[in-house]
């Protein structure tokens, strides 16, 4: 045994010949593997922006669809129904999902907290058609019309265990010396939450807020029996609503080439806006989340 | 001074002795003595964040509520039947969720068959191999992928995707592994192979972080033991790394497979949408989330939509089912390790 040790610290090419190349071949795997992760990951950005910016114009950004067979006609009416709808889905959404995690952080280490954490869980791994059936018997059905509300609560149920969770753990990032200063100095409890603890981790949780967002901003499968889509302009609440994903999907499955164009140039707007938010989340994440509590 | 307040009541039949001196101004400013400096105010600030939390509890209750009672019509015509017969006739009120539910299985197997190799290479060079400025791009673009919507993957599918299929993999395929009987048929290009394809990008991501979560939760001592008993780089990850992380992988990976289950857009633009039950990967398909999406707002009659919410019922219960189970393996990896915020 002492022989044997003695031997490979001597020599380091008693490495066997196999070992060695065992280990370039999962070196050069797990690259190759890097590789074929990143290639569709730019063929679709690339082939996005190719596509995108040739059919962008205008027109696009300021008009409605036009027929099928006459050329030109915009989007319009789809990226402000798109924004319409997520600003319903975000004033539901946004005010519950940070209630539920303050909830979880500070009064949640119990029976009754794992159980709505566990739960939350669960909500986030269902699949998003499944939101859109319940939203239609909940809205819909009730309304009697398919309507931007009905899509904005589709949007706000999935948003809400996602702020849920990462608002929790950004309020458990607060120290609990910051909590006890505040009590210490008199003030209550809930003042303490709101003013001193949610206020420390501001940033954080508009981190989790601007995340769940961008994930429903593209979600489609929703929209589909709930907002609808329309051809026109609409502001009414009660009434179906053009949204981009939806517009993007029904040209895409179009036999028309101007309708593919143009689905194209909504992709790229929609793209464009997510990344746009989830890169400025990663910038503000990474100046430092809890500058106030170190 | 609330003390004296709060005592009072306390004591019985002595009451109008132990009244506090300040004198009743109003019934609502002496209970708000009584409770304390800001009792009520925490009291309903208390149950104001119950709510909230709650709120969640509600909704996963009226998701199960809604799916049951909407989908009970279904259910009571066609009964177990519903999900081993393989006639899917609306004309004739006749249901069966069986291609469906073959769909949805092969395309998501087909899918983690391609996207687990990938996504744990990934996770190998990105926690162990690459040089360290390399680690949080790398990172960061692997997540980007997660946040392209479904619905542009789709685009990307059809018009990129399905046409390189056609031309030039499924002929090639069909040259040299016609014999696996896997590969027959006219080359559409649309069908179950690009399903697969589309869905094992997206499923990338989510397989990846989570991989890379458990192998960081691996404690470096772990890694020194083992090189310092002379493995080679590869061993080291091998006996150290992925042994120990085993079990939070296999949690990322059916983690993946509970999103490709209930991944609807893209899938539904290149499946092709044929109710059938093909051996061949180049034949079209269907699946449960995509058969709710192409048909849910067009359905006429009250069977027709009980049973599509079936199908939406099945689809939910088998998700939560993986989900639960991939959770719990993934906490059985990482629990007690400190909250981390980014990477």
């Amino acid at each position: 045994m002492a022989d044997k040790e003695h031997k490979s610290l001597g020599m380091p090419h008693a490495i066997s010949l196999y070992r060695r190349a065992a280990n370039s071949l999962v070196v050069g795997a797990a690259g190759l593997a890097v590789f074929l992760v990143l290639l569709p990951l730019g063929a679709i950005f690339a082939y996005l922006v190719y596509k995108g910016i040739g059919s962008l114009n205008w027109a696009f950004l300021t008009e409605t669809p036009k027929p099928v067979g006459e050329l030109g006609g915009g989007m319009a009416n789809a990226i402000a129904g798109s924004v319409y709808i997520l600003l319903i889905a975000s004033a539901i959404g946004v005010p519950v999902g940070i209630g539920a995690g303050i909830f979880l952080s500070e009064y949640g280490r119990n029976r009754l907290g794992n159980f709505i954490r566990f739960t939350a869980d669960v909500l986030n791994g269902v699949p998003s058609i499944i939101i859109g059936i319940v939203a239609y018997g909940l809205v819909v059905l009730s309304q009697h019309h398919f309507s931007a509300l009905a899509g904005g609560v589709a949007l706000a149920i999935m948003m809400v265990p996602t702020i849920a969770r990462t608002t929790e753990e950004m309020l458990l990032l607060v120290p609990i010396q910051v909590r006890e200063a505040a009590y210490g100095l008199g003030v209550s409890r809930w003042r303490t939450t709101l003013s001193i603890t949610l206020r420390t981790a501001t940033s954080g949780v508009i981190t989790g807020v601007m995340l769940a967002f961008a994930r429903v901003a593209g979600e489609t499968a929703p929209l589909l029996f709930t907002a609808f889509g329309n051809q026109y302009w609409n502001w009414n609440w009660g009434q179906p609503t053009a949204a981009l994903p939806l517009q993007i999907f029904s040209y895409a499955i179009s036999p028309f080439d101007e309708w593919h164009r143009q689905a194209w140039a909504g992709a790229l707007i929609l793209i464009v806006l997510i990344v746009i938010s989830v890169t400025a989340v990663r910038i503000a994440a990474g100046r430092g989340m809890l500058r106030g509590a170190n | 001074m609330s003390n004296g307040a709060l005592g009072a009541p306390r004591l019985p039949g002595s009451q109008p002795l132990a009244k506090p001196r300040i004198a009743v101004i109003s019934a609502r400013r002496e209970s708000l003595l009584r409770a304390g400096d800001s009792r009520i105010a925490d009291q309903i600030f208390y149950i104001a964040m119950l709510a909230c939390g709650a709120t969640i509890l509600a909704l996963v209750v009226l998701i199960v509520f809604e799916l049951i009672t909407k989908s009970s019509l279904s259910w009571h015509a066609f009964g177990f039947k519903f999900f081993i017969a393989s006639e899917w006739d609306p004309v004739n009120d006749k249901y069966g969720a069986l291609p469906f539910v073959y769909g949805t299985l092969i395309s998501s197997l087909l899918s983690l068959l391609i996207a687990v190799p990938l996504a744990i290479g990934t996770a190998v060079f990105v926690t162990e191999l690459s040089p360290r400025w390399l680690r949080n791009p790398l990172a960061f673009t692997t997540e980007l992928l997660a946040a392209i919507p479904s619905v542009i993957y789709g685009l990307w599918a059809i018009f990129v995707l399905v046409p390189l299929l056609r031309q030039y993999v499924q002929p090639w395929l069909a040259k040299y592994f016609g014999w696996t009987t896997l590969f027959e048929g006219p080359p559409y290009g649309i069908g179950m192979l690009a399903a697969g394809i589309i869905l094992a990008i997206m499923i990338l991501p989510i397989i990846s972080s989570i991989t890379r979560e458990v192998m960081t939760a691996v404690p470096q001592q772990q890694r020194e033991a083992v090189l310092a008993l002379g493995a080679t780089r590869w061993e080291m990850i091998r006996t150290g790394v992925l042994r120990n992380a085993r079990a939070g992988i296999l949690g990322g990976i059916i983690l993946g497979l509970g999103r490709a289950l209930g991944e609807t857009m893209a899938v539904t633009m290149v499946i092709g949408n044929r109710p059938e039950i093909a051996k061949s990967l180049f034949a079209p398909g269907y699946t449960m989330a995509s058969v709710i999406a192409n048909e849910f707002s067009e359905a006429t009659g009250d069977t027709y939509l009980s049973a599509l919410v079936e199908v939406g019922l099945a689809l939910f219960l088998v998700t939560i089912i993986v989900n639960i189970f991939a959770q719990l393996l993934v906490w059985s990896v990482t629990r007690g390790m400190p909250a981390r915020s980014n990477g």
